[in-house]
């Protein structure tokens, strides 16, 4: 049996066993509590793993094993950042978020603030932020498909793009928050189990001897002629070449890495899933672990695709490195298990990248379509008139459009470099939603105008950037490379876009008189002591 | 399901309470200055990483060098920071907003 047919039957069991849940889950899931918040029923523990396997994206996953095999240090620069946000959201947001809000990003600012301008400007970054994130990674899905199946065909392509968005909006629709969490809880111990297993098999073919792992890695992937390159950073970020701007461009990166999580509408979800703030903690400390030991684990596969792999192979397969794991995998498992080993191997890593990326497109489309249905359509459309029940019926519509806008635009930016987009992400993320989300919960003064402001201006500031920067225009890598409209010399805006959010949201806020005491009081109180917070739904 | 809701002056009553400012006082001053500090210890990683590579690639053992080990010691931290806010929660914040929500739970039916 070949690697690509196992593989196919492994992923086909993942399918079947999560469509399975859907089921279960889509009669678990009768009110608006339960398709927003799984019922704010699960543990902590059950939490902390849906928050690695909402977060760990197929980009993480293989996206920084390759970019590690390939440029060596540069790409654990990349994880500590994912990584050290982690503490933002658990030291700032996390609970307090948990006491005050209720299903979306938006109730903590529309609780002390006027609903109808905050909520839409609260729901259209939610949406912006999602779907960037969604293409990055169904397009990445569909180029990984083609290299683990050998479809290389934009049909193929296309075809797998629609089958990855078909069974998300099966999810989300069906599912709800409750199916969707259970199949991120599934895709986070298969990956852990997958890159664990991966990474003893290599750790053991070096005697757990780790620099000798990073120096067979210099040896055979570093640059010919100076492989000590490869162990210090540079080869990728803000190279020499690059000169200031370059490594002013990193600075921006690790900015927007570090702040953006706090401020991604599809994680801040997450928090309102557990009984109490208590929870909160316990599941962002359980996901603090899981993903900080995640990130070890694909340093080791990245440094051993570049050991044992080799950067030859690894290009001729993808430019990129995407492969650099998949690859590792079957390389490892040949040496130690024999050639049945390897094709096991690779089959068991490839079915999991797959589920990798329909845990987190999911949670994606779930983010998406319940701040449309519960911000824009319940509290602007309807001015809270909504029932609960059409609320809900809103939502899962609303799941399948954007799942449906989510696959087309991914059709058509299928041969596009669009890694691009998950950085452009966070950096609205941290430049639009964080300034909203820290101002309101700890500035007493803060107010709908400020709130407004540090939307619309940490979105529009980052979006405007991006376009007249490098990555649209004006260098042999970018969209169109043709034109040439770029002023902005980075690619990364956060350094610019997230000082002017939070200064939006500060002068927003004093140009406006509106000020409300006794709301303020409210918040300060209940996000602080969880007085009146949503209670856990009892079945 | 839905929320009870509390009449406002409640609110402005808990909040001018000596307790309910030594909750604040104690979350405020553990997480705002922790915040501070992992920041810029993760920046100045960032920034040795773009201004120091000389310095970072100086050799411990073997080929395990100083940028690695920083890098590491980045997972350490933060590792750290969450265990410590965890006790620091559980022992100074946790007992406080309980009583202080039991309190305004029974004033209000």
């Amino acid at each position: 049996m070949s690697s690509t047919t196992l593989s196919t039957i492994l992923f086909l069991a993942f399918v079947a066993a999560t469509l399975g849940i859907t089921v279960w889950a889509s009669r678990q899931t009768k009110t608006a509590a339960d398709y927003y918040a799984g019922g704010r029923s699960f543990s902590g523990v059950q939490n902390g793993l849906a928050i690695g396997g909402d977060y760990m994206s197929a980009a993480s996953f293989l996206g920084i094993a390759g970019i590690i095999a390939l440029s060596g240090y540069d790409g654990f620069l990349y994880s500590i950042g994912f990584l050290v946000a982690w503490l933002v959201a658990l030291l700032l947001v996390a609970e307090l978020m948990r006491n005050s809000g209720k299903f979306t990003m938006a109730d903590v600012l529309a609780f002390r603030m006027s609903p109808r301008p905050v909520r839409t400007a609260a729901g259209t970054s939610t949406i912006v932020v999602s779907i960037f994130y969604l293409l990055a990674q169904m397009v990445g899905a569909g180029a990984l498909v083609g290299l683990l199946l050998g479809v290389t065909s934009p049909a193929g392509k296309a075809w797998t793009i629609i089958a990855v968005g078909a069974l998300m909006i099966v999810y989300v629709v069906f599912g709800g928050m409750k199916g969707t969490t259970w199949v991120q809880i599934v895709k986070a111990v298969l990956l852990m189990t997958g890159a664990g297993l991966v990474t003893v098999l290599v750790l053991a073919q070096f005697g757990f001897n780790l620099s000798a792992l990073l120096g067979q890695a210099a040896a055979t992937s570093g640059p010919a002629g100076n492989p000590g390159q490869y162990l210090i950073p540079g080869l990728k970020y803000g190279t020499e070449a690059q000169g200031l701007a370059g490594k002013i461009d990193l600075i921006s990166l690790g900015l927007a890495l570090v702040l953006g999580t706090a401020g991604l509408p599809h994680i801040l979800i997450r928090f309102y899933t557990v009984p109490t703030a208590k929870d909160a903690r316990k599941s962002v400390i359980w996901g603090i672990g899981i993903i900080g030991t995640f990130y070890l684990l694909t340093l080791v596969l990245g440094f051993g695709a570049g050991a044992i792999v080799g950067r030859e192979e690894i290009v001729a397969q993808d430019p990129g490195g995407n492969t650099a794991a998949p690859l590792l995998a079957l390389r490892i498992g040949e040496e130690i298990f024999g050639s049945v080993g390897g094709t096991v191997l690779l089959a068991f890593i490839g079915a999991v990248a797959f589920a990798t990326i329909l845990a987190v497109v999911a949670g994606l489309t779930l983010a998406s379509s319940s701040s449309f249905a519960h911000d824009l359509y319940a509290h602007v459309f309807r001015r809270g008139q909504a029932s609960e029940r059409q609320e809900v019926v809103v939502a899962r519509i609303s799941a399948l459009v954007i799942g449906a806008i989510a696959i087309g635009l991914s059709i058509l930016a299928q041969s596009q470099n669009v890694a691009f987009l998950v950085a452009l992400a966070f950096a609205v993320a941290a430049s639009g939603n964080l300034p909203a989300i820290l101002y309101s919960l700890f500035w007493r003064r803060f107010n709908t105008s400020g709130a407004v402001s540090a939307i619309y201006g940490g979105l529009l500031s980052a979006l405007l950037l991006v376009v007249f920067s490098p990555v649209v225009s004006g260098s042999a890598t970018s969209l169109f490379k043709d034109l040439d409209f770029a002023w902005f010399p980075l690619s990364n805006p956060g350094i610019v876009s997230i000082p002017f959010g939070f200064l939006c949201g500060y002068l927003g806020t004093i140009m406006s008189k509106e000020y409300n005491a006794a709301k303020y009081a409210e918040i300060e109180v209940r996000s602080l002591t969880g007085v009146g917070a949503e209670k856990a739904a009892k079945h | 399901m839905t929320t009870r809701e509390h009449d406002a002056s409640v609110y402005e009553e808990v909040q001018q309470s000596s307790e309910f400012q030594e909750l604040k006082r104690r979350f405020r001053r553990w997480t705002f200055p922790m915040t501070v500090a992992f920041l810029a210890w993760y920046l100045l990683y960032v920034v040795l990483s773009g201004w120091a590579r000389d310095f970072m690639g100086i050799k411990l053992i073997g080929d395990i060098n100083v940028g690695l080990v920083l890098g590491l010691l980045q997972f350490v931290s933060t590792f750290w920071i969450a265990w410590a806010y965890s006790r620091h929660a559980d022992k100074k914040l946790d007992p406080i907003a309980d009583k202080l929500r039991h309190e305004v739970e029974e004033k209000t039916p």
